[in-house]
C-alpha cells in the first residue's frame, strides 16, 4: 500500500494516514516529554487501535511504556481473555489494576447503582494505579466525537493532584505544539485518537487488519431487555426478576465496558465489512447505548471533572 | 436488480458506499468556523450536518427535545444546540471553548475547529487557525461588516489560513436581496488588500432555512457560485509545505539494539528519499539519508505528513529538537528571531519577558529583546509602537534565545516556522509566536528609537500621510546630528569655547528634533509641489 501511496511526489496520503501520522506524533512527544507514561488499556476497539498505532510509533523497538487496564471485576468475560491474550502475544507490560478497597465493600452496578459503581470501581480504581506506580502521563483512547464535553477537550489534557479536570483551566494548542510541562502534582492525560470518529476507528481497523474483541460482531447472546436496554447475561451474577428469561439473540456491542452497564444491538454483522457498513447506515451515536452517559445531562462533563477519564 | 435501482433512487445510500470503497481516497480538510456572537455559526454549522444527514437520529430526537419542537418542521429547530458543549456554555448559550467537529462526505473528511466569536476569546480562534486551511467567516447579512469581521479575517490570515469563505448569513430575514449581499461584499474587499495572498468567496446563506448550505437556494437565482458544502468538497488542501524544502523535526530518538539509531519525526516539509544529502541543524553536520522506516515497510520516498523513521548512512550526533533538513535548502540557524507574537498570557508581554520557547520539538530560554509593536486588530491590522501587549493583542518583537535553533519563516513552513511560549513558573502556555525573519543579524524593526523618539512616534499616529512616520523621524534624527555637529563646529570656532559650543548643541538636538519633525509633518500633508 505504501508504495502506491508514495510514487509521486504529488501522490497526497489518505487521511487515514493522517490521522494515523498524527496519533504517532502524539505518543511520540508523550514518551520525549514525560516522565513516566503509561498507556490505558480498556481492551475496546479504540484501545485496540491505540496500541496497534503505539507499536508502530516505536517499531522496530519496543513499547517504550507498560499498559495498564482497570479492571472493574464487571467486565465481559470475553474481554478478560482477549486482553490476556494480546498481552502475550505481543509480549506486552501489562499491569491489571483491582480498586481492592472497592471489592471489600463489595461495590457492584446491581447492589450500589451505575453511577456509584462506575465511581469507585472505574475512577478511583484509575487514580489509584496512576498514583501507585507513580505515572505522570497516561495515554488514553478517547475521541473528540464521542460526547459534547470531549469535544472541548485538549490532546494533552491535564488533571490536578486531585486528577480533577478544570475546563475553564486548559491551554491553547496551536499546531502540533504540546505543551507538558506540569504544575507539582499535576498528571497529564493523552488522546492520540482525539481527532478520530467511530467510522475512522472501523476504517483503519479494517485497513490494518488489528484484531479485535469477538464481542463486536454479531451472534446469538443470551440477553434481557431492561428499559429498552439490552443486557447480555453473560455470567449468573446479573439478577434475574421473577419470571424473566434471557432469550438468545442475535446481537453485537458497538462499544465494551462493564456488561451490565453495556447495552447490546440487534445486528448481523459478522464482517468488518458489515459493521463499516453497519456504522455508515446508523441512525444512532455510538454512546447511545451507554447506561452512564444517560444519568443526567451534562453527566460526563461531571466525571470528567471528579477525574473520570 | 431492484436493490440497484433502489439505490439509484437513494442518492445517500449510495453516497455511502463510494465512502466505504473511496476511504482511501478522500482527503482530509482542516478548517475554522468564526463569527460573532449573534452571526449564527453554531446554527450554520448545525445545519450543515443537518443537511448533509449526518446527525444521527437518537441526536435529533435529543435536539427536538431541547428545542421544545416533538414535531414540526425542520427550520423550527434550533441548530446550534449540535454545537455548543458545555454546561455553563449551554446556559449562557454562547460558545465559550474552541470545539472540535468532525463530518465526512463522500468526498472529505473535515475537521472544523469551532471557535467562539468574542474578541476575548480571540486565543481560541488563533489556535483554531494555526491548523486550518480554510476559514469560514459568519457575516449577519442585517448587520453587515462589523469590526469583529474584519478581525476574525485578519487573524485567519496571518496564521496562515490561504482561503477564506465569506458566509452571508440570515439572507432569509433581508428578503434574499442581492443588493444587501453586493454591499457587504463590496465592503469586504475593500480591506482585503490587508489580508495579503488569500482566496476570498463569498455565499449568501440561510442557516435556518437550509439555503446555499447544502442544497442550492430556490430563493437566491441570482447567485451562481457553490454552495457552502459544495465549496468545502473542493477547496484544494494541500499545505504550501507540500512543495518546500524537505524538512524533519527530531522527536524522539530510537535505539531498541545497539546497532540500530533511528530518527522519528513527522516529514513537516517537501518530500525525502534515500540517499538524499541532509543537513543535521544547528550542529551543520552533512549526511545522507539512508533508509526511510515504517512499521508497514520501508518507503522509496516520503512526502509530507507521515510520522517515519529515518535511519542515516553516517554516524553524526543527532538528538530530539534538531532539525534535518534538505542540505540544498537549509532551515536558518539563528539566535535571534523578528516574529509576529500572539500574546495570551494574564499579565502584559513587555520588552526583557523571559520564556521557555518550543519551537518544533526544541526548547530553549527566550528572552523578549527590544521595542514591540502593536499590530492593531481593531485598526486593520495597522502597525503602532508600544510599551508592551496586553492578552489577546498581536504584535511584531525580537526575540533572543540562548542557544541557537534552526527555523524557518512562518509564511515557507507552518512547522519550522511557528513556536509557543511557555510561563517558566505557572507552565502555561502564553504566546503563540510566528517567525518572520531569522537570521544571525536579525533585527530589532524598525531601527531602535529614542525615548524621545518614541514619544514623538505615538504623537505622529494622530496624523496620517504619505511619508511613513518611522520615516519622518529618522529624517528628523539624521538631520539634527548632522545639524547639531555644524552647530557645534561653528559654535567652537566663534566662542573658541568647546563647552559652550557643546551646551548649545546638546540643547538643540533636543528642541529642534521636535521642531523638524513637526515641520516635516505639516510639509507632508501639504499636496502642493508634488510630482
Amino acid at each position: 500500500m505504501n508504495d502506491i501511496t508514495f510514487t509521486t511526489a504529488q501522490a497526497r496520503s489518505s487521511y487515514l494516514d493522517q490521522l494515523e501520522a498524527e496519533a504517532i506524533h502524539i505518543m511520540r512527544e508523550t514518551v520525549a516529554e514525560t516522565e513516566k507514561p503509561v498507556m490505558l488499556y480498556s481492551i475496546g476497539k479504540d484501545s485496540s487501535v491505540l496500541l496497534h498505532l503505539a507499536q508502530k510509533a516505536f517499531y522496530p523497538g519496543k513499547l517504550p511504556f507498560p499498559v495498564l487496564h482497570v479492571d472493574t471485576t464487571w467486565k465481559f468475560r470475553e474481554m478478560i481473555e482477549f486482553r490476556d491474550a494480546r498481552a502475550r502475544e505481543l509480549g506486552l507490560d501489562l499491569i491489571v489494576h483491582i480498586n481492592q478497597d472497592g471489592v471489600k465493600r463489595g461495590i457492584g452496578p446491581f447492589t450500589h447503582g451505575s453511577e456509584l459503581h462506575t465511581d469507585v470501581m472505574k475512577t478511583q480504581g484509575l487514580r489509584q494505579a496512576l498514583d501507585l506506580h507513580g505515572f505522570d502521563a497516561a495515554i488514553g483512547g478517547a475521541r473528540r466525537d464521542e460526547d459534547k464535553s470531549r469535544a472541548k477537550e485538549r490532546i494533552f489534557s491535564f488533571r490536578n493532584a486531585h486528577h480533577r479536570w478544570d475546563p475553564k483551566r486548559q491551554r491553547p494548542e496551536p499546531w502540533r505544539l504540546f505543551n507538558a510541562e506540569k504544575r507539582k502534582g499535576e498528571s497529564i492525560r493523552v488522546f492520540p485518537l482525539s481527532n478520530w470518529t467511530e467510522l475512522d476507528v472501523w476504517l483503519y481497523i479494517l485497513r490494518e487488519n488489528i484484531p479485535v474483541v469477538p464481542l463486536y460482531f454479531a451472534k446469538p447472546r443470551p440477553v434481557v431487555s431492561r428499559g429498552g436496554t439490552l443486557i447480555m447475561v453473560d455470567d449468573e451474577r446479573l439478577p434475574l426478576e421473577p419470571g424473566e428469561e434471557p432469550q438468545l439473540r442475535n446481537v453485537r456491542f458497538r462499544t465494551l465496558g462493564c456488561y451490565p452497564l453495556t447495552g447490546a444491538v440487534d445486528s448481523n454483522a459478522t464482517t468488518l465489512d458489515d459493521i463499516i457498513r453497519e456504522t455508515l447506515d446508523s441512525r444512532f451515536s455510538e454512546r447511545a447505548g451507554r447506561v452512564i452517559d444517560k444519568d443526567g445531562a451534562a453527566s460526563m462533563e461531571r466525571k470528567k471533572q471528579e477525574g473520570y477519564f | 436488480m431492484n436493490m440497484l435501482v433502489n439505490k439509484l433512487a437513494d442518492p445517500i445510500a449510495l453516497a455511502r458506499d463510494a465512502v466505504l470503497y473511496s476511504h482511501e481516497n478522500k482527503s482530509l480538510l482542516r478548517f475554522i468556523a468564526c463569527g460573532s456572537v449573534d452571526h449564527g455559526k453554531s446554527s450554520l454549522l448545525g445545519r450543515l450536518l443537518f443537511d448533509a444527514r449526518l446527525v444521527p437520529d437518537d441526536q435529533i430526537e435529543t435536539l427536538r427535545k431541547d428545542t421544545g419542537q416533538l414535531t414540526g418542521p425542520d427550520d423550527e429547530l434550533d441548530f446550534s444546540l449540535l454545537f455548543d458543549g458545555l454546561a455553563a456554555e449551554r446556559e449562557q448559550k454562547i460558545t465559550i471553548d474552541l470545539a472540535y467537529r468532525f463530518f465526512a462526505t463522500a468526498k472529505r473528511k473535515f475537521i472544523v475547529a469551532d471557535a467562539p466569536g468574542h474578541e476575548q476569546y480571540t486565543r481560541n480562534m488563533a489556535t483554531g487557525a494555526s491548523t486550518a486551511e480554510l476559514a469560514l467567516i459568519l457575516v449577519n447579512a442585517q448587520s453587515g461588516l462589523t469590526q469583529q469581521t474584519r478581525r476574525h479575517a485578519l487573524i485567519a490570515a496571518t496564521l496562515g489560513v490561504r482561503h477564506l469563505v465569506i458566509a452571508i448569513n440570515k439572507m432569509d430575514i433581508v428578503g434574499y436581496a442581492q443588493d444587501v449581499f453586493d454591499t457587504i461584499e463590496r465592503d469586504f474587499r475593500s480591506f482585503a488588500g490587508r489580508l495579503g495572498d488569500v482566496e476570498l468567496t463569498f455565499i449568501p446563506v440561510s442557516a435556518k432555512k437550509g439555503d446555499n448550505v447544502v442544497h442550492r437556494s430556490q430563493a437566491m437565482a441570482w447567485y451562481r457560485g457553490p454552495t457552502l458544502l459544495e465549496k468545502l468538497e473542493t477547496v484544494d488542501a494541500t499545505p504550501r509545505a507540500a512543495r518546500s524544502a524537505f524538512r524533519m523535526a527530531v522527536q524522539w530518538v530510537s535505539r531498541p539494539t545497539a546497532d540500530f539509531r533511528g530518527y522519528c519525526g513527522l516529514i513537516a516539509g517537501g518530500s525525502v528519499v534515500p540517499g538524499q544529502e541532509i543537513v543535521v541543524q544547528p550542529s551543520g553536520q552533512r549526511t545522507r539519508i539512508k533508509e526511510i522506516i515504517t512499521a508497514s515497510g520501508e518507503l522509496a520516498r516520503a512526502g509530507i505528513g507521515p510520522s517515519v523513521t529515518l535511519t542515516l548512512t553516517d554516524d553524526v550526533d543527532v538528538s530530539r529538537g534538531d532539525i534535518l533538513a534538505d542540505a540544498a535548502a537549509p532551515a536558518t540557524v539563528a539566535d535571534r528571531f523578528n516574529a509576529r507574537i500572539f500574546w495570551m498570557g494574564q499579565g502584559a508581554l513587555a520588552p526583557g519577558g523571559r520564556f521557555h520557547i518550543k519551537l518544533a520539538t526544541a526548547k530553549a530560554a527566550a528572552r523578549i529583546a527590544g521595542p514591540i509593536q502593536l499590530i492593531d486588530l481593531a485598526d486593520d491590522a495597522a502597525v503602532k509602537p508600544a510599551d508592551s501587549l496586553l492578552g489577546n493583542e498581536f504584535g511584531h518583537c525580537t526575540l533572543e534565545l540562548d542557544r541557537a535553533l534552526a527555523a524557518d519563516a512562518y509564511d515557507d513552513n507552518r512547522e519550522t516556522g511557528s513556536f509557543i511560549l511557555i510561563d517558566a513558573e505557572s507552565h502555561d502556555t502564553v504566546a503563540m509566536g510566528l517567525i518572520e525573519r531569522a537570521d544571525a543579524q536579525a533585527q530589532t524593526v524598525p531601527v531602535r528609537t529614542s525615548l524621545i523618539g518614541h514619544a514623538v512616534l505615538r504623537i505622529a499616529r494622530l496624523f496620517g500621510a504619505r511619508e511613513s512616520h518611522s520615516r519622518s523621524i529618522a529624517k528628523a534624527l539624521s538631520w539634527r546630528f548632522t545639524g547639531s555637529f555644524d552647530t557645534f563646529v561653528i559654535g567652537w570656532l566663534i566662542t573658541g569655547n568647546s563647552k559652550i559650543a557643546g551646551s548649545i548643541a546638546l540643547t538643540e538636538i533636543v528642541t529642534k528634533i521636535a521642531l523638524y519633525y513637526g515641520h516635516e509633518r505639516v510639509w507632508a500633508l501639504v499636496p502642493w509641489g508634488r510630482r
